[in-house]
């Protein structure tokens, strides 16, 4: 069995003391594979997402990645081999698109080097990717909640690009050892974007990057997880492969509601009234 | 291809370097001697006067000004990328009102010699910022800065009240009147002695700020963006304070108090240059060593007395502003 890329062994977290609201998490995700985080409201999705960053420290437990104690990585390697893409940032001075992606390239560089050419480059070829390449020069207070959205997956794309000049990530290659954060990535989105974003994690996927996503969507949640994390307020969260977490009474239960999956042309679908 | 080539805006940059010498020159060839208006050389060859006013007087009082512009300009453009806010300017965590407290303490009760006043205004500038650090830590208050933010005001506020005190009790004929102009700021009396007690923490400070250029905007995302670029966000962040607090602290202890230029040249420098800071840093420095000179000149020439510089520095920064906010477009739109 390969090495998990991210492992959390027991891991207990509360923002006020004696009320912790991770309790006991323990899960591995393998690489190259899609994990979607399920839960209701305050069960703790996000937590988990910071926990991994390393922006929280867990009270109790461990937390690996790739092997590493999170807490033993020096900031510039693990920001070289984790990403975020946040619901929304903000900030308060207008930055074209490429110069905020650009910021990316970071950790790649030594210590006071600026971006050079091939950096911007890959910036991009990452807003091609997501298809925004006509919004580089645009300030970004003007996008939308959506174009938004996009550069911040561009941004992702960019920071976890190979170091090496001409390194890509080509299909079943090159992504190994790289985990993306995605945190409710949908939620702007409309439906060709979110089509789009799905295709764009898939290819991800095969090129070796462990993905790691809170999602409130199930039709998202259908077509790209592999694994799910199962979050209920309380008590340890359930990990499993999709078919044998992701069930109705499951859901009908973490979101108290009479859910029901049917088949509808072959695919599943989440039905709720 | 899209348009990603920064050749425009060096071009610009390496334009404004040549403005900037040119000013120096400039500057340092008009005065009031022999009459108001420019030094002719040949006067300057000859008469032994002209020659030590120039090397005496004008020369350390021209690098000054430059320098002065230069510093509380980066300074400026470090805060407002630092703290995520274009309002805040260099002397806002008790620097300022320090530096002013320590000067008045030093004229009322030290005799206010020209270098007990700077050693108290400078010494009263850094312990304003440390004071506000060690309340920023103690603050149970929102995020770190607020927090500093904050904690600089209440100790601004502690040293403007102190400062108001020491007024008071100065002698009306003789201490306040120094205060006075001490808060109005200028650099009439300028010497190479001061300039170079100042000048290896000015130029170190200037060159930190000018290396970090481009991850100043790193620092400038917000925290957890900046964590998970993996950026030492507290690290880098004191660093940068520190290398744009301390120059402004010893500068301020020589100058007095020389308002808006670090407010406003930062703003003029975005509007001019966007807003990534690997063009609009050392747009700023420039602009704001050509914008104190050019107030400088003005101060010494204009009057047979000498006009207070920060008198000039507001007038003329706020109307440059209002100027470009209203006519210049802003260079991003589309």
């Amino acid at each position: 069995m390969t090495q998990p890329i991210l492992s959390f062994r027991n891991v207990t977290f509360g923002y006020q003391p004696g009320k912790p609201i991770l309790r006991d998490v323990t899960f591995d995700l393998r690489p190259g594979r899609i994990t979607a985080i399920l839960g209701p409201n305050g069960a703790g999705k996000t937590t988990l997402l910071s926990l991994t960053l390393g922006w929280l420290a867990a009270w109790t437990g461990e937390i690996h990645l790739a092997g590493t104690p999170l807490k033993s990585l020096a900031p510039q390697e693990r920001g070289r081999r984790m990403a975020l893409v946040p619901q929304s940032e903000h900030t308060p001075f207008d930055y074209t698109v490429l110069e905020y992606i650009l910021l990316a390239r970071a950790p790649h560089l030594p210590p006071l080097a600026m971006p050079t050419a091939a950096d911007t480059q890959i910036a991009l070829h990452a807003l091609e990717q997501v298809g925004i390449s006509a919004l580089a020069e645009r300030p970004m207070p003007q996008l939308s909640g959506g174009e938004h959205q996009l550069m911040l997956l561009a941004r992702a794309l960019t920071q976890l690009h190979p170091s090496r000049p001409n390194g890509v990530l080509r299909k079943g290659t090159g992504g190994e050892g790289f985990l993306l954060l995605l945190d409710e990535p949908t939620s702007h989105l409309d439906l060709h974007n979110k089509a789009r974003l799905i295709e764009i994690l898939r290819a991800l996927r095969k090129t070796g990057v462990t993905l790691l996503m809170t999602n409130h969507e199930p039709e998202v949640v259908l077509a790209l997880a592999d694994e799910v994390l199962l979050m209920e307020s309380g008590i340890a969260p359930q990990f499993g492969a999709l078919d044998e977490v992701f069930t109705a009474e499951a859901l009908s239960r973490i979101y108290r509601l009479p859910i029901r999956l049917v088949q509808i042309d072959g695919h599943k679908q989440v039905l709720w009234t | 291809m899209l348009n990603t080539s920064y050749l425009p805006l060096n071009r610009s940059l390496t334009l404004l370097a040549f403005a900037l010498l040119i000013t120096f020159s400039l500057s340092a060839l008009i005065g009031r001697y022999p009459a108001p208006g420019f030094l002719p050389f040949e006067r300057l060859a000859q008469d032994e006067l002209a020659q030590r006013l120039f090397f005496n007087l004008r020369l350390p009082r021209l690098l000054t000004a430059l320098l002065l512009g230069m510093t509380l300009s980066a300074a400026g453009m470090v805060f407002q990328l630092l703290f995520s806010n274009p309002l805040v300017e260099p002397g806002f965590l008790g620097v300022s009102q320090g530096a002013a407290f320590g000067a008045a303490l030093a004229i009322v009760f030290f005799g206010g010699s020209a270098l007990v006043t700077q050693t108290s205004a400078s010494l009263f500038a850094l312990a304003g910022l440390g004071i506000s650090y060690l309340l920023a830590h103690r603050l149970r208050y929102g995020g770190w800065v607020l927090r500093l933010v904050l904690a600089g005001i209440a100790v601004s506020a502690l040293f403007s009240s102190g400062l108001g005190l020491l007024k008071y009790l100065a002698d009306p004929l003789t201490q306040l009147p120094e205060i006075t102009f001490w808060l109005l700021g200028g650099l009439a009396s300028l010497t190479w002695g001061k300039l170079l007690s100042i000048l290896p923490i000015v130029l170190v400070g200037l060159t930190v700020i000018y290396l970090y250029r481009w991850r100043l905007n790193l620092l400038a995302l917000n925290e957890q963006t900046s964590f998970s670029l993996g950026i030492a966000v507290g690290r880098e962040r004191w660093l940068l304070i520190l290398a744009a607090v301390l120059p402004t602290a010893v500068l301020i202890s020589v100058s007095g108090m020389v308002g808006w230029v670090g407010l406003i040249i930062p703003h003029i420098a975005r509007r001019l240059f966007r807003t990534d800071a690997r063009f609009s840093l050392p747009a700023s420095m420039l602009i704001g060593g050509i914008f104190t000179m050019l107030c400088d000149d003005l101060a010494r020439t204009l009057l047979a007395g000498e006009i207070p510089l920060g008198i000039l520095t507001s007038l003329f920064g706020a109307l440059i502003f209002l100027a470009l906010m209203i006519f210049q477009p802003m260079p991003n739109k589309q």
